[in-house]
């Protein structure tokens, strides 16, 4: 029955079938040349940032980076040796030390506000959720201001404690409207049987909720981490200069733009080293977190 | 663990994937569900306190505290009203970063969008779909600091130093075979024979038919010239047409006489010259590589000989990226850069979960690949296209970093944004806080809108 039901079709298929495989071979050639020059776009700026960082100040002056393809002996580690030697890894260690506890304090404080948002009932919960959801999209400039008031009043302005502080705030409506819908997904029965057994809820939230959200911990963890890490205007207001990221460090010496690439490129490409790995290394995750959250 | 980039992951991983975007429908509030095992309403305040004390400190007071603080002046002190609103509205500095900020809305997310889609759609048919959404994602991982530092070097006007202008000059060389000469002009004395007029070198006396000028240049390099110039030749007379040389009247190392041909001196090639009757151009010609040239078919009459000043510009040297025309479009180029790769993996995501029947079904019919495109795959997409596109608008609004890296100090004012001036006028020197808190205020109801579409979206979802 299926065999004769099928055949004329399998004998039909070829005809068409062959004329559009010959068109979309050459389409997909095409399509193939299009997607590899895109491809150097996207690379190439990226690569010139590398390039530029490890070529003599002289060199980058006379000629243009791409001129090292023809001659790679001119390359040189200098500007990196010179970078490290003049204090820049102060400041690195600085965007450590802020974006650390950011990301920790982020994930702990919106794991305990998502539990209750999906897992407790309170009067008005979802009214308070539309709330957070509403917070998603408040520009931190609107902060800035009344915050830095606050911040001298508590003697915190300037401190690293004031900048992490700031970050977990605007981090938070994210994260929690992140881990509460993925929270709302673990099956009732889990907790019922839990609540079942006796256990309370801070350890049901400890021991069943928590880990079983393990991948979506790590979507905003590396959200979190890369957006603090990368973050500018926060340091720019917040951050002493004794107490600023490197993203604050190299951004004083835009100034000088011309004449200071030999600093500003290798410190350019180290502070995006980290993210770059952390990229590689869980993109699903940010992926993921993309996908839950795009509303920021 | 299957790899996300590739939208086509195992079906679990999607559903992971996906999960947030359009959570499962579970969890309706339920006011008659027993209580037998629920917790506590007050023990949700335990789980939320330290989230409230933080969004109620740090983000909800600073909204009210704002409000309040935009209606002050500039110490804080006088109130003044919606005087600083008005004066967002009235001051030319402030109308120029409304300006950009619609520049970016209008341009920046449609663009991103529509590359996204592209992008997306034709990796589906490629094997190494994986590795272009890498490269093209990864901007996303980088500092817009970074970012920014990377396109200040693209953009750089030199084109042996910034790779745009590189590009850009070597198309355009292409296209070009006359380099001219920049900086070649006459003497500047009344006994040269012409003069320079609107950038343009004019022969002082009309001229007729039939006679033979003379066009003596100074000001070149003669090591400049290009290697195929042959030494200066006179150019007989010939009835009916203007003849003449163009050439450089200059002999290093000899007194060599003025205005004369001798016979070191170079000849001018490749320049046009023409003869010009009372405004218009009545006839044309171009210098052979010995400077001579013959402009035929002229009537009888008298003549205005000149070089026109295309002869004398510089060569195409770039584009000014960074210069106060260029410097918003340039701006919003590395932000598509930025940005692609985003809409790109989001709408990938969106491709991956259409169903691949109604593809087939339709290509089976006979459809083509841009209907199936369009009349299938575009509508189904639409709502992930949308929440881009939304996104975008958002993160539009409120750009900072890469206008503020990327444009120069000089330039700032011309490529100026809400979200930098906010931060300029506030702690940038500005020392104006009212002003600040105003566009602050300004800022927040430009993305009101899409607050609340956001809060209408995820509630259909719910």
């Amino acid at each position: 029955m299926m065999t004769t039901a099928t055949a004329p079709g399998a004998h039909a298929a070829p005809r068409p079938g062959l004329a559009a495989r010959i068109a979309g071979r050459a389409g997909g050639g095409l399509i193939q040349v299009f997607l590899i020059l895109i491809g150097l776009f996207w690379l190439l700026p990226t690569l010139g940032l590398l390039v530029v960082s490890i070529r003599d100040e002289t060199d980058n002056n006379a000629s243009g980076w791409w001129t090292f393809f023809t001659k790679p002996a001119q390359l040189t580690f200098e500007n990196y040796t010179n970078l490290l030697s003049s204090g820049f890894t102060s400041s690195f260690w600085n965007t450590v030390w802020i974006t650390v506890p950011s990301t920790v304090l982020v994930i702990g404080i919106a794991a305990m506000a998502g539990y209750a948002f999906a897992w407790i009932e309170f009067p008005g919960r979802d009214l308070v959720f539309l709330v957070v959801v509403g917070l998603l999209v408040v520009p931190i400039q609107i902060a800035l201001i009344p915050i830095a008031k606050l911040y001298g009043f508590l003697g915190i302005f300037g401190s690293i404690p004031g900048v992490v502080l700031f970050h977990v705030a605007f981090g938070l409506p994210f994260a929690i409207f992140l881990l509460r819908n993925f929270f709302v997904g673990i099956p009732r029965e889990l907790l019922e049987a839990a609540r079942m057994d006796g256990a309370g809820e801070w350890k049901i939230f400890s021991t069943v909720v928590f880990p079983l959200a393990k991948p979506a911990v790590a979507s905003l963890g590396i959200f979190q981490f890369l957006w603090v890490w990368n973050d500018l205007l926060i340091a720019l207001v917040f951050a002493d200069t004794e107490n600023q990221p490197m993203t604050k460090a190299l951004q004083s010496q835009m100034r000088q733009f011309g004449t200071n690439v030999d600093i500003l490129a290798p410190g350019a490409f180290l502070s995006l080293i980290v993210p770059l790995i952390l990229f590689f290394a869980f993109q699903r995750y940010f992926v993921r977190g993309l996908l839950a959250g795009s509303v920021k | 663990m299957t790899d996300p980039l590739d939208g086509r992951g195992d079906p679990r991983d999607g559903d992971d994937a996906v999960r947030g975007a359009a959570p499962p429908a579970t969890d309706p509030p339920r006011p008659t569900a027993p209580a037998r095992l629920g917790p506590s309403p007050a023990l949700a305040v335990s789980f939320l306190l330290p989230a409230a004390v933080l969004l109620g400190a740090l983000v909800m007071y600073p909204i009210a505290y704002s409000v309040v603080r935009s209606l002050y002046d500039a110490g804080g002190d006088g109130f003044v009203g919606l005087e600083n609103y008005t004066a967002i509205f009235t001051d030319p500095d402030t109308l120029v970063t409304i300006r950009n900020n619609v520049i970016w809305v209008v341009v920046a997310p449609i663009v991103v969008t529509v590359i996204g889609l592209i992008f997306a759609v034709l990796t589906e048919r490629i094997r190494w779909g994986t590795a272009f959404k890498l490269v093209v994602f990864m901007p996303m991982a980088v500092s817009l600091l970074a970012s920014g530092v990377i396109f200040r070097l693209v953009y750089e006007q030199d084109p042996d130093r910034g790779v745009a202008n590189a590009v850009i000059t070597t198309v355009a060389d292409v296209f070009r075979s006359n380099t001219g000469y920049p900086g070649a002009r006459p003497r500047e004395n009344d006994l040269a024979p012409a003069t320079v007029a609107d950038g343009a070198v004019v022969l002082r006396q009309p001229t007729q038919p039939g006679q033979s000028v003379l066009f003596p240049l100074v000001g070149l390099n003669r090591e400049s010239l290009p290697a195929d110039e042959t030494p200066a030749a006179g150019a007989p007379a010939r009835p009916g047409e203007i003849t003449g040389t163009v050439w450089l009247d200059f002999t290093p190392g000899s007194p060599g006489a003025v205005n004369t041909i001798d016979s070191a001196e170079k000849g001018l090639g490749g320049v046009s010259v023409e003869a010009v009757a009372g405004g218009k151009v009545a006839g044309t010609a171009v210098t052979e590589p010995n400077g001579t040239f013959a402009i035929t078919g002229l009537a009888p009459g008298s003549y205005t000989v000149r070089l026109p000043a295309a002869n004398f510009e510089a060569p195409f040297n770039g584009l000014t990226w960074l210069g106060p025309t260029l410097i918003t479009p340039a701006i919003i180029g590395a932000y598509i850069w930025v940005w692609a790769g985003f809409a790109m993996v989001l709408i990938a995501a969106g491709l991956a979960a259409i169903p691949r029947d109604a593809l087939e079904a339709a290509r089976i019919d006979g459809a083509t690949e841009w209907q199936v495109f369009r009349k299938i795959t575009v509508p189904l997409l639409s709502p992930v296209l949308l929440v881009v596109f939304v996104t975008m608008i958002i993160n539009v609004l409120k750009v900072f970093d890469l206008v503020f890296i990327i444009a120069p100090g000089s330039v700032q004012p011309d490529a100026n944004v809400i979200a930098l001036e906010m931060w300029r006028v506030s702690f940038g020197g500005g020392g104006n806080q009212g002003l600040g808190s105003a566009l602050a205020i300004f800022l927040l109801v430009l993305v009101l809108p899409f607050m609340f579409f956001n809060v209408r979206r995820f509630r259909r979802e719910q």
